[in-house]
């Protein structure tokens, strides 16, 4: 697997410039073309029998509008569809629509305002109605209805208008130049709803149709015959789907519960599912139950990075509501860069990635690690680990242990640190190799961890919540959806740190503040050139890292598994894990 | 009996409400966040939108009552529409719930069967074997058959079933191959084979619990009857001449039943209420995984409707076996 990785690394390097000019080229022709001429069976509509799927966190919903998690709009990507997808390489694929449009072929205005695709002709919903400019527009009215409660609406931030034209155009209108505007109705997670269906349904009524939100009617390869939420979905192939030979799948079973090492065994040992998903288990226990040789685990690397986030602010409680603002004053020692760089010098990741993530992990020194061409390499000196290097360096910075308790001292403030994370196991033991190696370079730290659903939950009432950050340091993954890391990157602006003031709402959670940051941001939104985005990205990117208030340490991807027995998987991160599952078909024995 | 039972349901409305309050409160208070399971890249603004449209931010007694409305009005009328098809059922808000967005009583139909059907044949499976070991064990007490018995029993109670389920599947599914690990929720019952295909994957769950049940219950059984065997009534039967069979039969079994039927009557809400462990397990979404996911995502609603009716049931229950008791022992009367 890592030999393949290496390899696709290298080939996108290759491409790194001019890349949408490749998707358009390649990958289109690549993807649409079926994957066999002959006329075996199996490569037939509904020729492959059926198909068994196991997701251990059940389905609440079948309306990904509705729900947001990975869960709902994963399995809703086997009925809904977009105008374009990402594939495994992070590569727009056209789906709805004839092609991707860019300023080059006329699809963009000069101005980037606006951006026009055209759908592919012949289109239909599985109810046999046909797919019009009309379902889009909808879609976008009934997303950004203000009582509707979207989880998507994000994906429609900037969006004056969606409107139909001659033929089968449809121009969505932004309200400033938008250099990326592949956005609405992109990617699994905007999807397009049919307009007759969900048409009594916007706004505050949303939720009343439970039939529609359980069934939706869509263009993509199967049709729901029964749902039933957190539990599990019964499909078969769309009779109407636009290509005639696909799926190759007559139906599926979509399963929910348990846990993922049952999911795992389901696949691996009993062999009684085709495909699992997102099996972050321990990664022994995973190579073990590879090794019966049922199936494969197969991993997909997209945006996540698991990091340490360093409090510039003071998070001593004798600040009372003071603590962790700006206002509340710098943080007593970690704003110093030296210190900072001696704890990420001191970890050792490739360790932290054996114990705890196995192949659904990476050693990285970057908060962005992917696309390729906005990853950078400045900072890779931290791949490996360097405890005298970091001893050194606290050493020659005069930050020495001064009264012998083998914790050092920085302008008399002893460095003792809080580092807190959600509780889960894998954390649990990253939490306690981090504490060893820095009481060797003489840092301590205390242990905490909080419940994932308390941590994550952003009650601005909690002391607990992420983004309060009581604490000193603390660990958790964050990434960005789809393939565009302007919006990701804006998230460490000055005006984005949390506080009493904004309900302790914003995403700049180390509270790192930097005037020619925020330059690079503005640069950011102005410039459409592709590379020229990726050096302002990776200078970002250094920029950060560099300040060490942020320490990566895992490259995270997804970890799944299928039988033996199916072929056709190709696992993406960037977009639904199933984006082309009308193209898996049943190996013949 | 007729007054007594009159009596006891009045006073289960004001402790049905005190409970309901409760749970709401405690549920409620508890830091949970319905949108804490989204990914992190759906922004703040929206999750509060889907917070607001969710109605979480409305003041808690307004909440409340909300609830309870439609807990005692709406949906029960619901219910008896669902299950007569008469048209009584009003419009208007049901209790939604927020992980789904549908109405919290259909999802507990939905899953009301599966639940019935694993735990409650377990239920029956463990006390048909748990009555008689615990007559045998008593009558030849410190026999092999009672050491071999407690033993068991022991080991039953002792070892969760986290345990013995995934012992079970390692053993059953993944070394043999006879059963299923994964329980197909959607599996209807038409003929003899889809009838053995049932049987097959309902044989693990159901004697995991089973154990555990009959377990439990042998030893009541056991202790019971033993304090009754030694009883002067026992002798007089005897000395009666009858045979040892009616003797232990018909005399000691029926009076050594009345704190057995007290432990079986108590642990039948239980029936209802899934087995949280069991069906995780097994992937039997059942009532119990209904809770246990609705609790992980934050899903008030579904919470506090599921907790209440447990509240109900276990009312009901404790009035069930304390009128089984003058049913078995006439002597119990009271009026």
């Amino acid at each position: 697997m890592t030999q393949r990785l290496v390899e696709h690394t290298n080939k996108e390097r290759k491409t790194r410039t001019m890349k949408l000019r490749h998707i358009l080229a390649g990958t289109a022709a690549a993807v649409l073309v079926p994957l066999a001429a002959t006329a075996d069976a199996h490569l037939t509509r509904g020729g492959s029998g059926h198909l068994n799927i196991i997701y251990w966190q059940a389905p609440s919903t079948l309306n990904p509008y509705l729900s947001g998690g990975t869960k709902e709009v994963e399995s809703a990507s086997l009925i809904l569809e977009s105008l374009a997808r990402f594939d495994e390489n992070g590569e727009m694929v056209p789906w709805l629509a004839t092609e991707i449009p860019t300023v080059e072929n006329g699809g963009v205005s000069e101005d980037l305002t606006s951006i026009t695709w055209t759908i592919a002709d012949g289109v239909t919903w599985s109810d046999g109605s046909p797919l019009t400019a009309e379902d889009f527009i909808f879609t976008w009215e009934y997303c950004t209805h203000p009582e509707g409660g979207c989880a998507q609406s994000s994906y429609f931030d900037g969006v004056t208008s969606v409107e139909g034209g001659d033929g089968n155009s449809l121009t969505v209108t932004f309200d400033a130049p938008t250099p990326f505007p592949y956005t609405a109705f992109v990617g699994a997670e905007s999807p397009v709803l049919q307009a007759a269906q969900f048409a009594d349904c916007l706004g505050a009524r949303a939720p009343e149709c439970t039939e529609a939100n359980f069934g939706p009617i869509g263009t993509g390869p199967f049709v729901v015959t029964d749902f039933r939420p957190n539990d599990v979905i019964e499909l078969v192939a769309n009779e109407n789907f636009r290509f005639p030979d696909r799926p190759y799948f007559a139906s599926v079973t979509f399963k929910g519960g348990g846990d993922a090492a049952a999911a795992a065994r389901s696949v691996l040992e009993t062999g009684e599912f085709d495909y699992a998903w997102n099996l972050q288990i321990d990664p022994t226990i995973l190579s073990e139950m590879e090794a019966q040789g049922n199936g494969t685990v197969v991993t997909a690397f997209g945006t996540s990075v698991e990091r340490i986030h360093v409090n510039m602010t003071n998070p001593d409680p004798a600040l009372g509501d003071l603590r962790s603002t700006v206002e509340g004053g710098p943080h007593p020692f970690l704003t110093n860069p030296v210190i900072g760089q001696a704890m990420s010098m001191a970890i050792d990741r490739s360790l932290i990635v054996e114990i705890g993530y196995g192949a659904g992990g990476q050693p990285t020194c970057n908060v962005l690690p992917a696309p390729e061409a906005y990853a950078s390499t400045a900072n890779d000196d931290c791949l490996v680990q360097d405890i005298p290097g970091a001893i050194a360096l606290l050493d020659e910075a005069g930050i020495v242990d001064s009264d012998g308790d083998g914790i050092r001292e920085y302008e008399g403030t002893p460095l003792r640190v809080l580092y807190q994370t959600s509780t889960n196991a894998v954390r649990q033991d990253t939490q306690a190799l981090v504490k060893q190696w820095w009481a060797e370079i003489g840092i301590d730290a205390e242990l905490r961890n909080i419940d994932a659903s308390v941590f994550f939950g952003g009650d601005p009432a909690s002391p607990d919540t992420f983004q309060k950050f009581y604490a000193d340091v603390e660990m958790y993954t964050n990434n960005f959806a789809g393939v565009d890391p302007q919006a990701y990157m804006a998230n460490w602006a000055c005006s984005e740190i949390p506080g009493p003031n904004t309900q302790w709402q914003g995403s700049n959670i180390q509270r790192f503040c930097s005037e020619e940051y925020d330059a690079l941001i503005d640069e950011m939104a102005q410039t459409a050139d592709l590379a020229e985005r990726g050096r302002i990205a990776m200078a970002q990117n250094d920029m950060l890292v560099q300040s060490y208030s942020i320490i990566p340490l895992v490259h995270r991807g997804g970890v799944s598994a299928h039988a033996n027995s199916l072929g056709g998987v190709r696992m993406s991160d960037w977009d639904s894990e199933l984006w082309n599952i009308m193209d898996w078909y049943r190996i013949p024995e | 009996m007729l007054t007594y039972t009159i009596r006891r349901l009045i006073l289960a409305v004001p402790t049905l409400l005190f409970i309901s309050l409760v749970i709401f409160l405690i549920v409620k208070l508890s830091p949970s966040d319905p949108t804490a399971g989204l990914p992190l890249t759906i922004p703040p603004e929206v999750r509060e939108q889907i917070r607001q449209s969710l109605g979480v931010n409305d003041p808690v007694f307004v909440q409340y009552f909300k609830w309870l409305k439609l807990m005692v009005w709406n949906e029960p009328l619901h219910l008896i529409e669902s299950w007569t098809g008469w048209q009584v059922g009003p419009e208007g808000p049901r209790i939604i719930s927020y992980q789904t967005r549908s109405p919290v009583m259909d999802l507990i139909m939905q899953r009301m069967p599966q639940t019935l059907w694993v735990v409650g044949t377990s239920y029956i499976v463990g006390i048909l074997i748990a009555v008689p070991i615990g007559v045998i064990s008593a009558y030849r007490q410190y026999s092999i058959f009672d050491q071999v018995g407690t033993f068991i029993s022991m080991l039953g109670f002792s070892v969760p079933t986290f345990f013995t389920g995934v012992l079970f599947i390692v053993i059953f599914a993944v070394q043999l191959g006879w059963f299923p690990s994964v329980y197909d929720t959607t599996h209807v019952v038409t003929d003899w084979d889809s009838f053995v295909v049932q049987l097959k994957q309902i044989i693990m769950p159901v004697m995991v619990l089973g154990l555990y049940n009959a377990s439990q219950i042998s030893r009541f059984m056991r202790a019971s009857m033993l304090d009754n065997l030694n009883q002067d009534y026992v002798r007089t039967a005897r000395a009666k001449g009858l045979t040892e069979k009616v003797v232990v039969l018909v005399h000691v079994l029926r009076n050594s039943m009345i704190p057995v039927v007290t432990v079986i009557a108590l642990n039948v809400p239980s029936v209802f209420g899934g087995a949280i462990i069991t069906e995780q397990v097994f992937k039997v979404n059942g009532i119990g995984q209904l809770l246990i996911i609705a609790i992980q995502g934050g899903d008030i609603p579904v919470v506090q409707t599921v907790s209440f009716i447990f509240a109900i049931l276990i009312v009901l229950f404790n009035l069930l076996a304390d009128v089984l008791y003058g049913v078995l022992d006439p002597r119990i009367r009271y009026d």
